[in-house]
């Protein structure tokens, strides 16, 4: 179900300012990979071109390949819409649709795409809300706006919408930035269950939780400002955090630089 | 810490009592009836002027006085507010007053129910069936043909316009909200000239509509801006196509703001008048087919009362209840609006 993402000679730009270079490398599956570095080298940027979402933006533009097993996402006539539903993505701000209740938040993805059995439906609801871990805090406000929500369950509301289309790969752009510890912790528990079914991206500021869900950690990094960001080093996050191959990896890391 | 024991005082002034302003206002009113009685002032709008600087300066002064210079700006500012509010509500007020206590003479089911028919404008009788018949046919025909295209535009030029036809989109839409009324209406009189038609409440409705479009594109185009953009990546990510997204997320979302729109644009069409003059001509007779023959309209009926009545008390008494029923009628229109609006927009609480 899972499946491997396997980047080469990527480049990704906003009108003609180049966010991100050359950058390659594999995501295995059922992993979960973290991409730490500073602000604005271009993390969100990157993962913004795996699903193809970078190019919503107006003057968005990428430049090689990623594969997705043996299929290139930017091959001649492959249809975004059909990746995303393959590649799926939670944002940094919970964003659950205001117009909708609870229910329809989680079924949002199936009902807009109007493939779905009525009976179905209930089923996929409750399975995608435990597994995101909040079915026992709404299963008595289903019907309620899902804009109701504290934020911590907002954006497990987001993952539970967002796994609910039974994504291949499952994008997370700093998905607990705005979130308190305890929902931080729930999340990161949800991200060690879902890499048994998900292939998982995770951009993360935080040190400690990379080093907590993470199998593997890509550092990025830009060589000053209006640069385009690289991919420094990617590796066993165990290595990453305790002997980095690259220097500026282990000054990132311990705190000496930016 | 031991300032604040010493001095209890600094956080507590004095302060004047709750109802100092009515105090305040009903003195200046008093103090300047006496005044321009005194001096012979007769002008009831100098009365009022006097009144509202009395109010202005006495509330400074007062408030200085016993409260101090920043509590004294503060109350300055309030009672400017005031003032202004009330500048801006007398008109207001007084032209509703005045159509209801005219228009309701003659205002009745009788007069909703006929029309003029054979009543010639100078005597008593008729009503405005027609003209009601004629405004509500025009003025839904009219929103039937701008909303689709002017919300389809706004989507177009939010969602997919980019570079020069949507620079140039923009560009005619804002021509568009100055065309004068008679203008958009010569228009249609002169594709009526050249296709050898005659007047009808349909041709009256494409002038309208060529009056509503940029309203109602100019609005909706503001409430589709305002859907945040991570609504529509939310969407998408989730492998909805960019159509279904706009549909079914971003419609919904600006929906409420969308409807007052819309009913804003036909509140302000349903009160046209110069198109419907040549367009529709005016028929004291029903004629409840818009695509054929002159018919009635409210705007038109109300200057028709006044042009053709000679004088006439009975023709004065029906232009202001048609006039009455014009402002109910935009009036309803817009508590629907807000109704629709209130219901519609996004809820938010548990
Ligand atoms: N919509 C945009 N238009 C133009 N430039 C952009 C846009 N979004 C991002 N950029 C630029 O691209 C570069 C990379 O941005 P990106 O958002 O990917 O950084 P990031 O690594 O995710 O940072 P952070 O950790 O702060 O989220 C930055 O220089 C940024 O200014
Ligand atoms: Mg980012």
């Amino acid at each position: 179900m899972a499946k491997r993402i396997d980047v080469s000679g990527l480049s990704a730009y906003y009108g003609s300012f180049r966010a991100i270079e050359d950058i390659s490398m594999t995501v295995e599956p059922r992993s979960v990979t973290a991409f730490i570095g500073p602000s604005g080298c271009g993390k969100s940027t990157f993962l913004r071109t795996l699903n193809r979402m970078h190019e919503v933006t107006p003057g968005g533009r990428v430049e090689g390949k990623v594969m997705l097993d043996d299929e290139n996402l930017y091959g001649a006539g492959v249809d975004p819409v059909s990746v995303r539903r393959e590649v799926g993505m939670v944002f940094q701000r919970p964003n659950p649709f205001p117009t909708m209740s609870v229910y329809d938040n989680v079924a949002a993805g199936l009902k807009l795409n109007g493939s779905y059995k009525k009976s179905q439906l209930d089923d996929i609801v409750e399975k995608s809300l435990k597994g995101a871990n909040l079915w026992n805090e709404v299963k008595d406000r289903l019907n309620k706006p899902g804009s109701g929500l504290s934020g911590g369950q907002q954006q497990r509301l987001c993952i539970a919408r967002a796994i609910a289309v039974e994504p291949k790969v499952l994008l997370m752009d700093e998905p607990c930035s705005a979130l308190d510890p305890i929902s931080t912790l729930a999340i990161e528990d949800l991200i060690g269950e879902l890499k048994e079914r998900f292939t998982i991206v995770i951009v993360t500021h935080n040190m400690q939780q990379a080093a907590r869900v993470s199998d593997r950690t890509a550092f990025f990094n830009l060589a000053a400002v209006g640069q385009p960001g690289k991919l420094i080093e990617i590796d066993d996050t165990e290595r990453i955090f305790s002997n980095p191959s690259v220097q500026a990896t282990e000054d990132y890391i311990s705190g000496r630089f930016g | 810490m031991s300032t604040l024991v010493q001095h209890p005082s600094s956080l507590q002034g004095a302060r004047l009592p709750k109802w100092s302003p009515w105090a305040i206002a009903v003195g200046s009113v008093a103090v300047s009836i006496g005044l321009c009685v005194a001096t012979g002032i007769e002008s009831k709008i100098q009365w009022g002027l006097i009144a509202a600087l009395l109010f202005v300066f006495g509330t400074y002064f007062i408030a200085a006085g016993v409260e101090g210079k920043r509590q004294a700006k503060d109350r300055i500012a309030t009672s400017m507010v005031w003032v202004a509010f009330i500048i801006a509500v007398v008109p207001l007020a007084s032209l509703v007053w005045e159509t209801v206590k005219r228009g309701s003479k003659v205002l009745d089911g009788y007069f909703l129910s006929h029309s003029m028919g054979v009543v010639s404008d100078t005597e008593p009788g008729g009503g405005i069936y027609a003209a009601i018949i004629g405004t509500l046919e025009q003025v839904g025909i009219a929103t039937l043909i701008a909303v689709p295209i002017g919300v389809l535009t706004a989507i177009y030029l939010v969602e997919y316009g980019r570079g020069h036809l949507a620079r140039a989109v923009t560009f005619f839409v804002d021509v568009m909200t100055g065309i004068p009324s008679i203008v958009a209406g010569l228009f249609i009189l002169s594709l009526l000239l050249i296709f050898d038609m005659s007047f009808s409440g349909f041709a009256g409705a494409l002038a309208l509509a060529i009056l509503m479009m940029p309203v109602v594109v100019r609005s909706t185009e503001e409430m589709l801006k305002l859907v945040p953009n991570e609504l529509r990546e939310a969407s998408l990510a989730l492998g909805v196509p960019k159509w279904r997204t706009i549909l079914k997320v971003v419609l919904p979302t600006a929906l409420g703001g969308i409807t007052t729109g819309v009913m804003l644009a036909v509140a302000r069409i349903a009160g046209e008048t110069a198109p419907v003059l040549l367009l529709v001509f005016g028929n004291p007779f029903i004629n409840n087919n818009p695509f054929e023959g002159a018919q009635a309209s409210l705007p038109l009926y109300i200057y028709q009362q006044y042009a053709n009545s000679a004088g006439s008390e009975a023709a004065y008494d029906r232009a202001w209840a048609a006039a009455l029923t014009l402002i109910a009628f935009v009036m309803i229109l817009n508590l629907a609006a807000r109704g629709i609006a209130r219901w519609k927009s996004p809820k938010t609480g548990r």
